[in-house]
């Protein structure tokens, strides 16, 4: 290529680059930056307070700090109930579709996508309203069946988050395998029947081996997501703050140390510590679930 | 990676032909279709809760059956909605109209701008800039917000409208998605053959790569909007006074007063609550060609 072009090519992408600059790198610079740092109240309380280097102590004191620490692994137990079991239930759903004729699976699709179109604070108002005893059907349909349940009780309120989450992200990640599904070569199927397999054979022998992928990104995706889970504790936290405490989440830990507590220089480092958290989940992950296929 | 190719509007052509033979056995398909159906009903009856809701005054919403009518009181649950503090409510809807269009224009045309830069020149620096675009997803939210929020707050930003708007500029995924969309459908002979006539790199973006790009960059425009209506953790950092707000925030700090100062406002977060989804519904239905790409697509990369 002409080298003038190189360079008019290049000036395309430099508005994006100087906005990368200024919105990424220089706030993740600033970020690290401040977490090396500890505000001191100078002297008797009364100068204010300045900032002291305090090298990695802040990173120290998070790692230690049962507060934060018990907050991750409380997230990631979470998500290795809920992630499974909202994949297994896309799956299933994304196997019934592909096995119904092209028509019929348009309409279904569209129904179970519905609640994939409601922004995440809306569905968690919604699904709070419902679990409500006040003013939501749960409650008077249980009684029916001689159950009281209390959707906010501390045994119940990671469940009922869990359903929340998984009744919003059906619909993406069924829609997500479904189209893997799709891309299936179909003379296979043809080939296994006549071998005489039967269609669940077929599913769990062909389909699934098949949209591995799919499944191994949805993971990843929803691995993301979750330990970055912030909008719907909050809101139940709105609902029942005996419950779910200010310290449920570590996004929820580094907001309110950087708001409610004005210690900006830790909640910098937890979500430094959080970046990198998410960094080794991630490849963790990744290097499991590939490991396997070869 | 590379299953992505093909332009993103084409479909599978087997689907136009027979249903899978799954589906030949009648109890097989009776099978699927309940549990189909079971699945429907899950999704859907929340969304048919809040309808009903919505429709229903105070005594209706506490002591009448969820799933069914009660009185109609749409109207006035809408008007009380709409007058409330001297209507806040439309107030947040303008913003999130404002912060999602705008923003989302903004970032969408320089997106696409770098997808063409990215994928149809070679310039040293390329891989880099991409490692960038890539990595940043990994990016924990509260990693870019919070420092964000102190740069802003040292200029001025904080609380006002361009603290919403300048972060919806730069949208990693979107380059990701028209980098993605240019090298499905900009061919490099038609930039070649539009060099040799004479247009100058500019005119060529704006008059041919542009408008071929119309489905690539309604998608991306699509999904940016999207996420921008559903931001939550940004607004409630950076913006500060109710004035400012986007519908979310509204929504939240209403359902959390529910609580704290014995005003009922059960009522009106449910019909704001339904009257927030609709702009997305509509849109989604309207786009409904280009978004279904771009869900499948985001899911590859």
């Amino acid at each position: 290529m002409i080298r003038s072009l190189r360079w008019k090519g290049a000036a395309f992408t430099v508005p994006f680059q100087l906005g990368f600059v200024f919105l990424y790198l220089l706030p993740i610079g600033y970020a690290v930056y401040q977490s090396l740092y500890r505000s001191q109240s100078s002297g008797l309380g009364l100068g204010g307070t300045t900032d002291e280097f305090s090298g990695l102590d802040n990173y120290q004191q998070g790692l230690t700090d049962s507060a934060f620490m018990g907050s991750v692994l409380r997230v990631v137990l979470f998500a290795c109930v809920q992630i499974p079991i909202m994949l297994l239930v896309s799956l299933v759903l994304a196997l019934f579709l592909d096995a119904l004729s092209s028509r019929m699976a348009g309409r279904f699709r569209i129904l179970l996508l519905v609640p994939y179109m409601i922004p995440g604070v809306v569905a968690a108002i919604v699904w709070l309203n419902l679990y409500s005893p006040d003013v939501g059907p749960l409650t008077p349909l249980g009684e029916i069946f001689g159950f009281s349940w209390n959707f906010f009780a501390p045994s119940m309120v990671w469940p009922s988050i869990g359903n929340l989450l998984t009744w919003h992200g059906i619909g993406y990640n069924m829609v997500i395998i479904y189209s893997a599904l799709q891309g299936v070569p179909r003379d296979l199927f043809e080939a296994a029947r006549l071998d005489g397999a039967s269609e669940l054979r077929i599913a769990r022998s062909i389909k699934i081996p098949f949209v591995r992928g799919a499944l191994v990104l949805t993971g990843m995706l929803s691995i993301i997501q979750m330990l970055q889970i912030f909008n719907e504790p909050a809101l139940f936290r709105n609902v029942t703050p005996q419950t779910v405490s200010d310290s449920f989440t570590p996004i929820m830990i580094i907001y309110n140390q950087a708001f409610n507590a004005g210690n900006y220089h830790y909640a910098a480092a937890l979500s430094v510590l959080l970046a990198l958290i998410l960094g080794v989940a991630s490849f963790l992950f990744y290097r499991f679930t590939s490991k396997e296929t070869d | 990676m590379t299953l992505i190719e093909e332009p993103a509007k084409t479909r599978p052509v087997r689907r136009l032909t027979e249903p899978d033979p799954a589906a030949r056995s009648r109890g097989g398909q009776r099978f699927l279709l309940v549990g189909l159906s079971l699945a429907s009903v899950y999704s859907l009856f929340p969304v048919w809760w809040l309808i009903v809701a919505s429709t229903k005054d105070r005594t209706g919403l506490y002591q009448s059956n969820g799933l069914w009518f009660s009185g109609w009181h749409l109207w006035d649950n809408l008007h009380q909605l709409f007058t409330y503090e001297h209507g806040i409510f439309l107030r947040w809807t303008a913003n999130s109209f404002l912060y999602a269009g705008v923003g989302s224009l903004g970032g969408t045309l320089l997106a696409l701008a770098t997808g063409y830069g990215l994928a149809r020149f070679d310039f040293p620096g390329r891989n880099l800039v991409f490692a960038c675009v890539v990595g940043s997803f990994l990016i924990p939210i509260a990693l870019l917000t919070l420092p964000l929020y102190l740069l802003f707050s040292e200029i001025g930003l904080v609380d006002t409208p361009w603290a919403m708007l300048i972060p919806c500029l730069i949208n990693p995924f979107s380059v990701y998605l028209a980098k993605v969309y240019t090298e499905a459908t900009i061919p490099f002979e038609l930039l070649e053959a539009a060099r040799i006539d004479g247009a100058g790199e500019l005119r060529i973006f704006f008059s041919i790569v542009l408008r071929m790009m119309t489905t690539g960059g309604a998608t991306v425009f699509l999904l940016a909007f999207v996420n921008t209506w559903n931001a939550f953790f940004l607004p409630l950092t950076v913006l500060r006074g109710e004035n400012n707000w986007t519908l979310n925030i509204g929504l939240y700090n209403w359902s959390g007063k529910r609580l704290e100062s014995g005003v009922d406002l059960t009522s009106l977060v449910l019909t704001g609550a339904l009257l927030s989804i609709v702009p997305m519904a509509i849109m989604m239905v309207a786009m409904r060609r280009y978004w279904r790409s771009g869900v499948t697509l985001g899911a590859l990369k």
